[in-house]
């Protein structure tokens, strides 16, 4: 490879031979296999106890596990997780728009019910919409000074799943509020004032500029909240909602199969809220475009780009000289 | 009889709390005038461009562009504050470029320069589409329509910027140190867009520190220094016989 100087494409300075790659014996890390193995142990011990517990009964857990009670039950927290969530978004950015807003009544209303319904449990919160009935046995919409009027029975109106919704998505908004409100003050300055000197108004500028770049700080912790969510919908067995904690404690209730039915509930949530986490990484990347110059890789084509760059990778230092000729450096190749 | 000013601006103050940072500025740009402002870091430049498209309200004194207060309306002897529709609508009219770019990362190129024209103007996606090309061509950047600002250059940015600015067809176009932030190898770029739209006869008011600049394209400098005009000029006679110590002093500094 002495024809190497000839290459017009080689600039005058990389013009002589590329030294072999480093291939140096790795340090060696002996207390991560010690490490390694007590955590094995453990794990195997903690797994032992429990798959040996002469009282519980694994084959009630595989019985139950696919349920149909069960399983409906999971549709109603995916349900429900979805429509608080629904909720707590669009409200919660509707109050860090009024919370940032210049015009002090907003801000005002806003600061007054995050600091509500932040500051009370939302146990509390569920409780209270799901007994309403006992203090407003009516609800009126009416104009005032006129007859024209809507009432309804209070109990025919909030049904355990709108009890649920208006507790669990009204307090979500207020989490949701300050998660937007973080991400609005995280866009730079200068982008508004760009948008301003261009002409563009407060709102065109907050749903045009600073709302789309405020997504790359509002959607990781967001996702946090869904799966937050997700388990606590379980609070909704307060008003009687079927979901799959007030399902699975109906059931053991009456087979005395606490534990297995508790463990049959944590298999769905668990696999509920990684589906939940796959989606979140999907998501995150999107909004990553316009800030990042390349987007992260998919899991599938980080495996992908491992297996390859397996087989690409030069052999031992053996057998590096062939592998040199095989592949020169600089051959333009 | 010359043409009346686009810009008057008189005895304008400015204060930031204490901080006095425009003492009395009175000045006049004539339509199709090129006016390049120079001074220290802190002399209240910057602050004085962002006045004029409202960016920033004047505390005392008045401003004109185009022959209307800038802000408000008189009425009575008394000075009303504009809505904010319309204050929007005057700064549509003026071009900004600034320092530091702020382009929309999330949006390309062409993206970045129609955005204003469709969503301000209402112009219809196909039209402000046709100018934004040829904007984008004409700052050089024909091919790099579909680019996001982090994959170009900081004078590949700033000419997008540029260009961003024109699709509202601004009667006026303010430079806040256009150039101060790029490489030097870039600068020369920006300077022929911004030069062969001075050819063109645009109103522009540019804060600068390149004083090759100021020299061969401005019609007229002004030298500013802690909120006030110390000296103003033509550029030849600013630069090459200044006649206040200030300006002596800042200029043996820069040139």
């Amino acid at each position: 490879m002495t024809g190497l100087t000839a290459d017009p494409a080689v600039p005058p300075g990389a013009a002589r031979q590329r030294p072999a790659a480093i291939r140096a014996v790795p340090l060696r890390h002996p207390w991560r296999w010690v490490s390694a193995v007590v955590v094995l142990l453990v794990l195997a011990g903690v797994i032992d106890t429990f798959v040996t517990a002469p009282q519980l009964h694994w084959s009630v857990v595989g019985q139950y596990l696919f349920n149909g009670q069960i399983l409906q039950a999971a549709v109603v927290t995916l349900y429900l997780t979805a429509i608080a969530m629904i909720v707590g978004v669009g409200l919660g950015v509707l109050l860090a728009v009024m919370r940032l807003s210049v015009n002090r009544v907003m801000s005002s209303v806003s600061w007054f019910y995050i600091w509500f319904f932040r500051g009370t449990p939302v146990l509390v919160q569920l409780f209270f919409w799901w007994n309403i009935a006992t203090i407003l046995p009516t609800l009126s919409v009416g104009i005032p000074f006129t007859h024209i009027m809507w009432s309804e029975s209070t109990n025919k109106l909030i049904t355990p799943l709108l009890a649920a919704i208006l507790g669990l998505g009204l307090n979500e908004a207020a989490y949701m509020a300050e998660i937007v409100r973080a991400g609005i003050i995280s866009v730079d300055q200068g982008q508004t004032e760009a948008a301003h000197a261009l002409g563009m108004r407060r709102p065109l500028v907050m749903r045009r500029i600073v709302l789309p770049q405020a997504m790359r700080v509002i959607v990781p912790p967001t996702g946090n909240e869904t799966i937050s969510m997700l388990k606590t919908t379980s609070l909704a067995y307060i008003a009687t909602v079927h979901e799959l904690f007030f399902t699975q404690q109906e059931i053991s209730n009456f087979n005395y199969r606490i534990i297995e039915l508790a463990i049959v509930a944590s298999i769905w949530y668990l696999a509920m809220s990684s589906v939940l986490t796959v989606f979140q990484y999907y998501i995150e990347r999107h909004f990553a475009r316009g800030s990042v110059r390349g987007l992260p890789p998919t899991p599938i084509q980080r495996l992908r780009r491992m297996l390859f760059q397996f087989h690409a990778q030069p052999p031992f230092v053996a057998d590096v000289e062939p592998w040199l000729e095989a592949n020169p450096p600089h051959s333009g190749m | 009889m010359p043409l009346a000013p686009m810009v008057r601006a008189e005895a304008v103050h400015k204060s930031f709390g204490r901080n006095e940072v425009l003492r009395g500025i009175d000045l006049e740009v004539a339509p199709r005038e090129v006016m390049c402002i120079i001074g220290p870091s802190g002399s209240g430049k910057s602050t004085f461009l962002r006045c004029i498209n409202h960016l920033e309200k004047i505390d005392a004194g008045r401003l004109w562009v185009d022959g209307e207060l800038v802000g408000y309306r008189e009425q009575g002897g008394r000075l009303h504050e504009l809505p904010d529709r319309v204050v929007c609508q005057k700064r549509s009219e003026i071009g900004m470029v600034f320092q530091s770019f702020n382009l929309f990362p999330h949006m390309t190129a062409l993206e970045n320069v129609i955005e204003a024209p469709v969503k301000v103007k209402r112009e219809p996606v196909a039209v402000a589409s046709e100018r934004g090309r040829a904007l984008l061509d004409r700052v050089g950047l024909g091919d790099r329509l579909d680019a996001h600002p982090r994959q170009l250059s900081g004078g590949q940015q700033q000419r997008v910027a540029i260009a961003r600015a024109l699709a509202m067809q601004p009667k006026l176009m303010l430079f806040d140190e256009p150039t101060s932030a790029l490489d030097p190898e870039l600068v020369g770029d920006v300077l022929n867009v911004m030069r062969s739209l001075a050819e063109e006869g645009m109103t522009m008011i540019v804060v600068t520190h390149e004083m090759g600049f100021a020299r061969e394209v401005g019609d007229s400098l002004v030298f500013m220094d802690s909120g006030y005009i110390v000296e103003a000029g033509r550029p030849r006679d600013v630069i090459g016989n200044p006649q206040e110590q200030r300006t002596k002093d800042f200029l043996s500094k820069v040139l």
